[in-house]
């Protein structure tokens, strides 16, 4: 591995874990296209590791976050250990559903989260800003 | 079965659909919905929902491993410097106004949907 690769590594891989903590996801955006980039390894195997890198990244930033109070680990558990339900139709839907379609679904959802959320944003007082809370 | 119960569920899921469907950990799915459907804060649903990531992610890896495709060697490579990212992101996160989170959360996902569309 050269020089040029191994520091490719270490900066995509701090911005994954950067965005991790910030916005509360694993950084999979950024690992998966890293270990392609830098690494030259496999789609599906960056995508293996990518997972791998994440368990690692998730666990540190919730310890941390619960540190801030910020964790409600019973939910977080419950959201982890029910989410196979959700792989297994995902399954389903893909081998009986167009993959245009599905990619357009998710599209669709994200712009109805990002519409909630920038209202969110703009509209409602941000209590961390209020005196005394 | 309560109705918390209910919508935890949903939103697992639906973060389990677009994972398994995108490769993906989750995180997008499960951060919105923890604000928008069960009135967490933008902390509490980041915080909360890496801990479902790690969960999620977990067994997702155990799975890919099964066939061979995971390699600690290259997690290590790159999750080491992202350990120190998630702490400096966290830090940074407590130092910022909640609704900032949802801001930049909002702007990534219309970015990640023009993506899915065009590309």
């Amino acid at each position: 591995m050269e020089a040029a690769d191994l520091f490719g590594l270490l900066v995509i891989g701090f911005a994954a874990g950067m965005l991790g903590g910030l916005v509360g996801v694993g950084g999979g955006v950024l690992f998966v296209p890293g270990l392609v980039l830098f690494l030259g390894v496999s789609q599906l195997e960056a995508e293996g590791t990518s997972l791998l890198a994440m368990v690692l990244v998730a666990i540190v930033g919730a310890a941390r976050q619960s540190g801030y109070g910020n964790l409600r680990l019973r939910d977080g558990l419950i959201v982890g250990i029910l989410s196979p339900i959700g792989v297994g139709a995902g399954t389903v839907l893909a081998n009986n559903l167009p993959e245009r379609t599905l990619e357009l679904s998710f599209a669709a959802l994200q712009l109805y989260f990002a519409y909630g959320l920038a209202r969110r944003a703009l509209r409602s007082p941000d209590p961390s800003e209020a005196p005394n809370g | 079965m309560s109705a918390r119960l209910v919508r935890l569920g949903l939103i697992a899921t639906l973060a389990g659909v677009f994972s398994g469907l995108f490769g993906i950990g989750g995180g997008s799915i499960i951060v919105p919905l923890l604000i928008l459907w069960m009135g967490y804060g933008e902390r509490e649903a980041t915080g909360t929902s890496l801990a479902a990531i790690a969960v999620i992610a977990a067994l997702a890896a155990a799975a890919h491993a099964l066939y061979g495709n995971v390699d600690p060697v290259a997690a290590a490579l790159i999750g080491i410097p992202a350990v120190g990212g998630v702490l400096a992101g966290t830090s940074l996160q407590q130092r910022i106004p909640e609704r900032a989170v949802s801001a930049v959360f909002a702007v990534l996902l219309v970015a990640s949907a023009i993506a899915l569309v065009l590309l």
